[in-house]
């Protein structure tokens, strides 16, 4: 059944599929991982906090975020961003219309017209959409990080004087940080597979750039295959780098 | 905003003449429903099955269910849906692989959406499964060789029974999963509820009432699980047991 298998399509488009490819998905990935980590650690933040006015909608944006699938979101944040965007930029503009419009002319050659919707690059748009994605599921995991550490840690730096924002900084979260740091890096591989959805949106990620090859030379078994070996290589790899991490951490406690 | 909203638009006519956009939705939802709760059930047996072949004393037995795992757990659901959909064809068969290709529309994706997930989620509740018993104390095990009983047995009447009551809650965010999930199976043109939202889309250019709709009805669907899983949950509480309540990941 491999007896037709041609592997030169592979070996032809390695360049392509690594270099433009790859390249996306891991900027992508890290990129979306930061921002998601910040986001999601001010969104704990929040969600712990004993003000409902912070909490409640920490918690509706988690759980509401947890509920529909990821390629929904992709859609919603690639046709929503132009009209927000072009809603809010329109706005500042009205606020400032000579230093607001002379910047935006200057950085980005845009020109505002009355709050019409912007043309917005394919990494911008998938970077803002796994950001607030994941934002939800490293809050949760931020969220029990935090609480992983004992209250009387919290205490104790009250007492010291210190205020909410340097009890946290330099107390709580360094510590909430070791303590999670296996589970946020599993789901950063989770993140990492994910990536590869923004196939639907036409995207040459790895997987976007081995399936345009795939099409063009009706090689769709070669490539499928390879790009499945790639993924299962990278993330089994991953993975068992974070099993060693977690048990590197787990003596120290 | 410059948009215009249209909140009728779900009870005008469709172009593709099956009924209003609020039918093309629905039926979206019924193939999701069907596909995910079919892959679930598939999803859940071939799990145990797995999770169990972890923990027996056989080492090919305990290789094999890791080797199973770490293959369904490190490929994108994405890549695995394109293997299922356009790889296993040509890899069968001639033959067999000329009738998968001949299937009638829906069926042509709606097996391998099936298939794709049901294999990706054993692996996952297999890990569940797994965990579950290592969390039982080993004298369970024990006990139950001891007074006579096959390995199977122990498994069938000691171990498993108390292991499905402790992950449930684990259960029901995958289940939450498989139904999220199974979105992917627009990019292997089974019309699913997402799918169905595109399609409304790109027919009336109500974009953000469709999206919205959408939204609303995977939100709704989650209500409905975490609530049937609870109800579940206290049917099947042991008295006096614990109250199934381990190390639960937040699933509120």
């Amino acid at each position: 059944m491999f007896s037709d298998f041609d592997f030169d399509v592979i070996q032809r488009s390695l360049p392509y599929l690594f270099k433009e490819g790859m390249t996306f998905t891991l900027e992508l990935t890290v990129c979306a991982m930061i921002g998601g980590i910040i986001l999601g650690t001010l969104l704990a933040m929040m969600r712990l906090s004993k003000y409902r006015v912070l909490s409640a909608p920490a918690g509706m944006y988690v759980n509401l975020t947890r509920a529909v699938p990821l390629l929904l979101v992709i859609f919603w944040c690639y046709f929503l961003m132009p009209y927000v965007c072009g809603y809010v930029l329109h706005r500042l503009y009205l606020v400032s219309p000579s230093a607001v419009g002379d910047t935006l002319v200057d950085l980005f050659g845009y020109q505002v017209k009355d709050g019409q919707p912007v043309q917005i690059g394919a990494f911008a748009s998938t970077l803002v959409t796994f950001t607030l994605f994941q934002a939800a599921y490293y809050c949760e995991i931020m969220r029990s990080g935090i609480l992983s550490v004992s209250r009387g840690q919290e205490g104790a730096s009250y007492a010291l004087g210190l205020n909410y924002w340097q009890s946290m900084f330099y107390v709580i979260l360094p510590q909430a940080f070791r303590n999670m740091l296996p589970v946020l890096l599993t789901q950063t591989i989770i993140l990492f597979q994910d990536t590869s959805l923004v196939y639907v949106l036409s995207i040459t990620d790895f997987l976007g750039a081995a399936s345009k090859v795939a099409q063009r030379d009706g090689r769709l078994v070669e490539m499928y295959l390879f790009a499945a070996l790639v993924y299962f290589a990278i993330c089994l790899v991953l993975s068992y780098g974070v099993r060693r991490l977690q048990r590197r951490i787990a003596i120290v406690r | 905003m410059n948009y215009n909203w249209n909140w009728h638009i779900f009870w005008e006519a469709s172009p593709d003449g099956s009924g209003t956009y609020l039918d093309v939705l629905l039926n979206g939802l019924q193939w999701t429903l069907a596909t995910s709760l079919s892959a679930a059930v598939l999803a859940f047996f071939l799990g145990s099955i797995v999770g169990v072949m972890r923990t027996t004393p056989s080492r090919a037995l305990r290789a094999f269910g890791t080797a199973y795992v770490e293959l369904f757990r490190n490929i994108p659901l994405l890549v695995q849906m394109f293997l299922w959909y356009f790889v296993l064809p040509e890899l069968l068969p001639t033959a067999m692989g000329n009738w998968v290709k001949a299937m009638a529309p829906p069926w042509a994706s709606f097996f391998p959406a099936v298939a794709c997930l049901a294999f990706f989620t054993s692996a996952r509740v297999a890990e569940q499964v797994r965990a579950g018993i290592e969390s039982l104390s080993s004298g369970q095990r024990l006990a139950g060789l001891a007074t006579g009983l096959t390995l199977t047995q122990t498994y069938r009447y000691v171990l498993l029974p108390v292991v499905y009551r402790i992950i449930t809650p684990t259960l029901t965010s995958e289940l939450m999963n498989v139904i999220k999930n199974s979105s992917v199976a627009l990019t292997i043109s089974l019309v699913e509820l997402t799918s169905a939202t595109r399609s409304m889309q790109e027919f009336s250019f109500q974009v953000f009432e469709a999206f919205t709709a959408a939204t609303l009805i995977y939100v709704f669907i989650n209500i409905v699980v975490v609530i049937v899983m609870r109800i579940l949950e206290k049917k099947t509480t042991i008295p006096g047991f614990f109250s199934g309540k381990a190390e639960e990941p937040s699933t509120e």
